[in-house]
């Protein structure tokens, strides 16, 4: 399990190299990149700021890939999310999970990404032609890591 | 001494990252705390510090509702965050 918080950019394909060399006897890598999106809510976005917690973002993160670990039979994790002034189009985060399936890989890889984005301590700032403003949580964000509360989503399977 | 910490829109609408505050036993608590904040900064803090979404975390966990205090614990108030 590797947590990294940080400024610079990250290399997908080095990433699932190494979540690779990490695992023993996988069948599945599943991985999840998210990125700086050029308009949000209807506004324009040039770049972003990403301010978070040192020390409880690493410790939040752990926890959630901790848990995922527990729900699903992964035989290796791991979550890198950038911190610092983003342009439009910059990558932000990445999730890999690795298991013998492809159902676990894919369920923990977005059980992962559903509780940082509602758990971990992170900020966004958008500045745009209009100026600058702080992002406001979204409730659908909520509804969506809340799913996994009562077991797992219909559809999905749990080891 | 407690630590206290202030993250994003919180940090910036009091001008302030973070203060050391001398742990006693009016300060106990983290409600007490806050109203010690509240009092010291003046109406801007009472304003902020109270707004209804505000999340509160010791030592790097979230809580809610009070909960005790110890000298040496770090506690921080910020925004519902919006990472990933």
């Amino acid at each position: 399990m590797a947590v990294r918080v940080q400024v610079a950019d990250f290399e997908v394909a080095e990433l699932q190299r190494e979540l690779l060399a990490g695992a023993q006897d996988e069948g599945a890598i599943a991985t999840f990149t998210g990125y700086v999106r050029g308009i949000n809510s209807g506004q324009q976005v040039q770049s972003m700021e990403l301010e978070h917690y040192p020390g409880m973002t690493e410790r939040s993160i752990e926890g959630i890939v901790r848990q995922a670990c527990t729900r699903w039979p992964l035989l290796a994790a791991s979550v890198v999310h950038r911190v610092g002034l983003l342009q439009a189009g910059d990558q932000i985060v990445w999730v890999g999970t690795a298991s013998a399936h492809r159902e676990a890989a894919f369920s923990a890889c977005e059980f992962i990404m559903d509780y940082l984005k509602n758990e971990a301590p992170f900020w966004k700032k958008e500045q745009g032609p209009q100026g600058a403003h702080w992002v406001d949580a979204r409730s659908q964000d909520r509804d969506r890591a809340a799913r996994w509360d009562n077991g797992t989503p219909k559809g999905r399977t749990t080891k | 001494m407690l630590k206290v910490l202030f993250f994003a829109r919180v940090r910036e609408e009091l001008g302030c990252a973070g203060r050391d505050v001398v742990w006693e036993s009016t300060v106990a608590d983290l409600d007490s705390l806050q109203a010690r904040l509240c009092r010291e900064g003046g109406p801007r803090w009472s304003q902020v510090l109270s707004e209804t979404n505000m999340i509160r975390a010791v030592n790097q966990a979230v809580v809610n509702g009070n909960t005790p205090l110890h000298d040496g614990d770090e506690v921080a108030f910020f925004p519902p965050v919006t990472g990933g």
